[in-house]
């Protein structure tokens, strides 16, 4: 029998695939069947919106190399324009999905013009100056969109800069019957929650589609390349900050259409959510799976949401046995014995294939 | 290696034995009550309720939420061991005052069966909640959620507290009526849903009543710290009562420093700034003159609030603040309203909560925190905000 010669990577690509669409079919099916506890449904949408966090920060961090602190602040724009785009667009498109799709979009737009304005000026340099920006970064949207009034009447959308706190969502000067969308301090209230598992699902499935074919094209040899040995990428020929901004850009999009459906699936969000420990969190899901490694960060991501709720039985000291389970997780993936035991069965692969 | 293991082994034992210490603490059942799932009926024709609270019972707002949750267990506690023919299953989760975790505490909560909810604590996470409460018509009595927002999204979801806008009129309201010619500066939070919606009523409010705003300060959670700018500012600007809508934390600091810098001006203060007494490591003469509002005084006479005082310091070992009578008195709530229902303890969520809609607005409860509260079809509570003044370390009224 003949048989075709898979690369391993595009294997792996096709196993992380498959293991998204099987759990989601899996959650639907035990959905149905009512047999899954309302604490696992109500956390679907953000386990998959901090899935497509974490394979869009591995972007940054895995495959281009560089360190992102403040990769909660592009899902905090994210979030914002697409709730702004939701709740504007709700009379002129009336269909709910593809309101969500349009808002998701918008939002990971408007983190990639961001991500492009962060990126310009700091990709050109060498060395950690992009973790220190992007930290200050996730903080000045912080503080930006305490300040953001926005509103929505018959006469469009009514925007304004609260700079010195005299301001309130009155002064938007909103015709009689307008609605406040995002109100400064007190943030995004009153949202139509319209986010699903269904559009969650898509979402992994394009970051991995997205970010996949990011790598295994000619952009991301490049991009990998030049995290290897930026000097050797260089005299190759490689334009190291168009590829450090391709990669970073994308990142940052695919983390805004994340942080739309996030923002959509509350109907109350505060800008201090996306702070410096959303940050880590997501960081901690991508080291956790394995630098470069995207299936790794999925079940990094999966994992670590739920299981501050599977601890709920340990009170007050669920955060400490948190942080425990994270450092024997850490441990034990590190451990030169388990490594070993680990890698005798992916050498023992190939030799199976060519005894076939 | 092995030592490292042993070492690791040790320590998650340790944990667990901690854990198994902390975990019981937080569900109480009435004694008679038998599985959990079919709790309904009691011996003796009674009902058994299964009533839930949300709050921050660990991170930054934990003393919130900590306080929601034991006067809650004070008020089930004292029901339970009563002749009353409605008992109650308690039980509290933690929500890290997160809108994200409140929901998942809320989700859990109704794995648990919950029945009526109590909670959750703080403001953004209650309006995540009170959407989802509204959408699947579970019914929601927050103690101390103070925005307006909370209530908006559903005919289902009720207030003990005063809603924000409330109090900044009231403060607008009893500054015009008895310090008229004030110069007022105000110091807020801006990044806080709390502090900037009084502050924002507040202001409107002097607007109408003529009342002359001379500064605002702001400061955010990264800043409350150093007030020494908006001070000096407040002082240069001839402000001789400063408007402080803000928790107590802040609010210490900023009499420490006013003292300080020897400027003196009336502090006056709303809800937030009950529990400024009990703080650790705060000199109480600072707050000698300051003047608030607030619901509740641990110090009234009647023999309720003394009874609940005596009986949170025994539990708890602390003087409880308004966010425990709040939630003492929500459960209370919850009880006139099953009463008034003729509520069962078989009945689902929902039926109780449409049961409990239709008598809301016609019940009318004695608490802790007010005489004859009433209901709104809103959701909002109305009861007399009461304006103390603090002297010898304790609440007088002026």
């Amino acid at each position: 029998m003949k048989k075709l010669r898979i690369k391993q990577h595009t294997r792996t690509d096709f196993l992380t695939y498959l293991g998204v669409i099987i759990l989601f079919v899996v959650m639907n099916i035990l959905k149905s069947n009512g047999t899954l506890s309302r604490s696992l449904t109500g956390q679907l949408v953000p386990i998959c919106c901090y899935m497509s966090m974490a394979v869009s920060l591995n972007l940054t961090v895995g495959i281009l190399g560089e360190l992102s602190l403040g990769h909660a602040g592009f899902m905090s724009v994210g979030a914002f324009s697409g709730i702004v785009a939701a709740m504007s667009l709700q009379n002129i498109i009336p269909a709910v999905p593809l309101r969500l799709a349009v808002a998701m979009i918008i939002g990971a737009a408007a983190a990639a013009i961001a991500g492009a304005i962060v990126g310009t000026p700091v990709l050109r340099l060498r060395g950690d100056y992009l973790a220190i920006v992007t930290l200050a970064f996730g903080e000045i949207i912080k503080d930006l969109v305490n300040c953001l009034l926005v509103g929505y009447d018959s006469k469009g959308l009514h925007m304004a800069f609260n700079l010195t706190g005299s301001k309130t969502i009155d002064d938007l000067g909103m015709k009689e019957g307008g609605i406040a969308i995002i109100k400064g301090a007190q943030g995004a209230t009153g949202t139509t929650t319209i986010a699903t598992f269904t559009a969650g699902f898509i979402l992994v499935m394009v970051t991995l589609f997205v970010v996949l074919n990011l790598k295994h094209s000619r952009a991301g040899r490049a991009i990998m390349a030049l995290r290897d040995n930026a000097i050797a990428a260089e005299s190759v020929g490689i334009n190291i900050t168009k590829y450090k901004m391709m990669a970073f850009v994308t990142s940052a999009a695919l983390a805004g259409a994340a942080g739309a459906l996030y923002g959509l699936n509350f109907s109350s969000l505060q800008a201090t959510k996306f702070n410096f420990n959303t940050s880590i969190l997501i960081l901690v899901f991508v080291v956790l799976g394995g630098l470069g490694n995207l299936w790794g960060s999925l079940i990094a991501a999966a994992a670590l949401t739920v299981l501050p709720e599977l601890l709920r039985a340990f009170s007050d000291y669920r955060m400490l046995v948190y942080a425990i389970v994270l450092i024997l997780v850490m441990l034990t993936t590190n451990n030169p014995t388990l490594k070993t035991f680990f890698s005798r069965f992916k050498l023992h692969k190939p030799t199976g294939k060519e005894a076939v | 290696m092995k030592k490292k293991f042993f070492a690791l082994m040790m320590t998650m034992v340790m944990v667990l034995s901690l854990a198994a210490c902390g975990g019981k603490a937080e569900t109480s059942a009435p004694a008679d009550s038998n599985t959990p799932a079919q709790s309904g009926e009691t011996a003796e024709g009674g009902s058994t309720f299964k009533l839930g609270t949300i709050g921050p019972l660990t991170g930054d707002a934990a003393i919130y939420g900590q306080a929601v949750a034991n006067g809650a267990k004070i008020a089930v506690d004292e029901i339970n061991a009563s002749d009353s023919a409605i008992k109650f299953e308690f039980q509290s989760e933690d929500d890290v005052a997160d809108g994200e975790t409140s929901v998942n505490a809320y989700n859990t909560l109704m794995d648990w069966g919950m029945q009526v909810m109590v909670g959750p604590t703080t403001t953004g996470a209650s309006i995540a909640v009170a959407a989802k409460a509204a959408e699947e018509r579970t019914f929601m009595l927050t103690p101390s959620a103070s925005s307006t927002d909370v209530i908006a999204p559903g005919d289902n979801v009720f207030q003990v507290c005063f809603t924000d806008p409330n109090q900044g009129i009231a403060s607008a309201d009893y500054m015009a009526d008895n310090m008229s010619g004030a110069k007022i500066a105000v110091i807020y939070r801006n990044d806080d849903a709390y502090s900037q919606g009084i502050r924002d009523t507040f202001v409107s409010q002097s607007k109408a009543n003529n009342l002359e705003v001379v500064y605002e300060g702001t400061f955010t959670a990264d800043t409350a710290t150093d007030f020494s700018v908006q001070l000096t500012a407040a002082q240069a600007a001839g402000a001789d009562t400063v408007f402080l809508p803000i928790y107590y934390q802040p609010a210490s600091v900023i009499l420490t420093q006013a003292a300080a810098m020897n400027y003196a001006p009336t502090f006056f203060g709303v809800d937030g700034m009950d529990g400024i007494l009990t703080m650790e490591g705060f000199d109480t003469a600072l707050a000698e003159g300051v003047m608030l509002l607030t619901p509740f005084s641990a110090d009234a006479s009647d023999e309720r609030t003394q009874n609940f005082v005596k009986a949170y310091q025994a539990a708890y070992g602390e003087i409880p603040n308004q966010f425990a009578a709040d939630a003492y008195d929500g459960v209370y709530i919850v009880k006139a309203a099953l009463e008034a229902a003729g509520c069962t303890g078989d009945m689902s969520a929902t039926d109780i909560c449409e049961a409990l809609v239709g008598v809301m607005s016609t019940i009318s409860v004695d608490g802790l925190t007010g005489q004859g509260m009433t209901w709104a079809a809103t959701g909002e509570v109305s009861k007399a905000p009461m304006a103390v003044v603090i002297e010898n370390g304790t609440y007088v009224l002026p």
